[in-house]
């Protein structure tokens, strides 16, 4: 590939993938050692699984977002904004409405957990076959339908929440009560064990990405088997997904945020640059944000507020720009 | 050789391609014109597999377009739409060299970029092939575009509208290109054009679609004929031949 600017030894994705590198990495020790006391044994193992935790969300969301926008074909759209963690918590609600609050006690975890994700992963499925696969449609209106069902599951969520009996309900908001402070982490191997195995799926059509890009006419012309490819991404983005809400709950910005920031560090829209950019960028977001938030301001409660506060701004700048073309 | 056979199409209840059947000819450039609604765009998307069809089937060398895998498709059929708007931030060498995607699946080997340099030599992009396409002209990055299309090597190549949004000098130098291209190429290239003079100047061959059906098919003698074109446009024109060549006056 030709330099893009001429003189410098190194191109500038490298250089900016590298800098991302050094400061994840400085992230993640500062993550396991600052402020630690007592046993070490006990504080890498503790601190570890949160870490493991705060690593996979960032993953998932990153990568589920520059892949959605890939084949929806825009920089705005995002799984969350679509409305798609709501979906989560709906899910979750419709098991304790229909099946009972036993079923989130009693059930093992695991099966439960695989259960909320193949039924939110086949809703998705429906879902982006409806909106993504047949005409090309507005943007525009591909942000409303989003808003409107984002309304529309947060809406029935809480209409179902308000019928559920006390006990019920308080099962309920306990399965849902998970944020970065508060991670989920009876579901890190799993939900480990899922991101490997979407990530497999994922290389192996790693091809694509890049083709798909350029659009769905130009794709088709080169030779990609779209629909099977797109309902294939799409599929793999709705597990990434519910398993990052999973761990920490919804967060609405997050991806559009270091989706957007990779991009405009990099310069360029190339998969390989783009999607460790942003796996990179999330990883100092989660990882190093916490660790500042805990360790030098000592409170406890703001990493979320923090991270959706810059993604709302980065998504209104995006909108004002014009970069809904 | 391109055929189409019993195609139909419709959308919703307007029925947009009605029973086509038609064998555009291997070769050269074969124009399809005809008055807005006609169903030419919506034909030569069906012909690329951008839209199934109702009815019928199409075939490019025999293989149907439908059952035929894409990737094998892709390499003897290519389509440029007009409206590439993109929202990835890519070189002229990236988008050209995904024009060999067809063949390397994303690992460009040596014989590919041999084909990228080769392209990028012909519409005379090599200087500005690290450049970004937000960076160029309109006129830059069609060529772009185009070098992409002939990379990808194909002996079809299927074009939508190709001159929209392109002033006089580079919708001229865009038919000459794909002249030259047919001629040095071997290509067979079929545009769906609004303007027939174009159609008249750099055509082989002509079909002219009417209401979902082709109602006139043949060389641009023809067709660029004041009767033939009143049947296609209900609209009466003027054809004068300068320099051997016809050109319609429709400007009252």
């Amino acid at each position: 590939m030709p330099e893009a600017s001429s003189g410098s030894r190194f191109s500038r994705p490298a250089i900016v993938l590298a800098g991302l590198g050094l400061l994840a990495a400085a992230s993640v020790v500062a993550f396991m050692t600052l402020g630690a006391r007592g046993s070490w044994s006990f504080v890498l193992s503790f601190r570890g699984q949160r870490l493991l935790a705060l690593i996979l969300v960032a993953y998932a969301i990153a990568v589920s977002t520059v892949l959605f926008q890939t084949v929806t074909n825009n920089r705005i759209l995002t799984p969350s904004i679509m409305g798609f963690d709501a979906l989560y918590v709906l899910v979750q609600t419709s098991v304790v409405f229909f099946l009972g609050a036993h079923m989130l006690v009693l059930a093992d975890p695991y099966t439960r957990f695989l259960t909320e994700v193949a039924l939110m992963a086949g809703f998705a499925w429906v879902l982006f076959r409806w909106l993504f696969l047949g005409e090309e449609r507005s943007l525009y209106l591909l942000i409303l339908i989003g808003i409107v069902f984002g309304i529309f599951f947060r809406s029935l969520s809480a209409f179902m929440q308000r019928v559920l009996d006390p006990n019920a309900f308080q099962v309920l908001q306990d399965a849902l009560f998970a944020s970065f402070q508060n991670v989920d982490t009876t579901l890190l191997w799993m939900s480990f064990a899922l991101v490997a195995a979407v990530t497999l799926v994922l290389w192996r059509i790693a091809h694509s990405f890049d083709v798909l890009a350029l659009g769905r006419p130009q794709a088709i012309s080169l030779g990609v088997d779209y629909p099977k490819t797109v309902m294939t991404i799409l599929t793999m983005v709705a597990v990434l997904v519910a398993v990052s809400t999973a761990l920490v709950g919804p967060i609405t910005f997050f991806g559009l945020l270091v989706a957007s920031l990779a991009r405009a560090l990099l310069g360029t829209g190339l998969h390989r640059h783009v999607l460790p950019a942003a796996v990179l960028l999330g990883i100092v977001a989660l990882v190093g944000g916490q660790t500042v938030l805990e360790r030098v301001f000592s409170f406890n409660t703001a990493l979320s507020i923090i991270v959706e506060f810059l993604g709302g701004l980065v998504f209104i700048f995006l909108i004002v720009r014009g970069a809904a073309r | 050789m391109i055929t189409a056979k019993s195609v139909s199409k419709s959308y919703g209840d307007a029925l947009v391609v009605d029973d086509v059947t038609i064998t555009l000819p291997a070769r050269g450039i074969t124009s399809i014109i005809g008055p807005n609604g006609a169903g030419k765009s919506t034909l030569l998307s069906m012909m690329a597999r951008l839209v199934g069809m109702d009815a019928g089937h199409v075939t490019i060398d025999g293989l149907d377009v439908v059952t035929t895998p894409s990737e094998a498709l892709a390499r003897r059929l290519a389509i440029l739409r007009q409206d590439n708007h993109m929202t990835a931030r890519l070189t002229v060498h990236d988008l050209v060299t995904f024009g060999r995607y067809p063949y390397s699946r994303g690992r460009p080997t040596e014989e590919d970029a041999v084909h990228v340099a080769r392209a990028l030599d012909y519409l005379g992009l090599t200087d500005l092939s690290g450049r970004f396409l937000d960076e160029l002209s309109g006129g830059q990055r069609q060529r772009a575009f185009v070098a992409m299309v002939l990379c990808q090597d194909t002996d079809y190549v299927l074009l939508d509208e190709p001159l929209n949004n392109l002033d006089m000098k580079h919708a001229a130098s865009m038919m000459r290109l794909w002249r030259d291209a047919c001629r040095d190429f071997g290509k067979t290239v079929v545009i769906v054009l609004h303007d027939i003079n174009f159609a008249s100047w750099y055509s082989d061959h002509i079909v002219a679609m009417r209401q979902g059906r082709i109602c006139r098919q043949g060389t641009p003698d023809e067709i660029i004929r004041t009767d033939a074109l009143r049947d296609i446009y209900d609209m009466q024109i003027d054809v004068r031949e300068i320099g051997g060549r016809r050109v319609c006056l429709f400007y009252e």
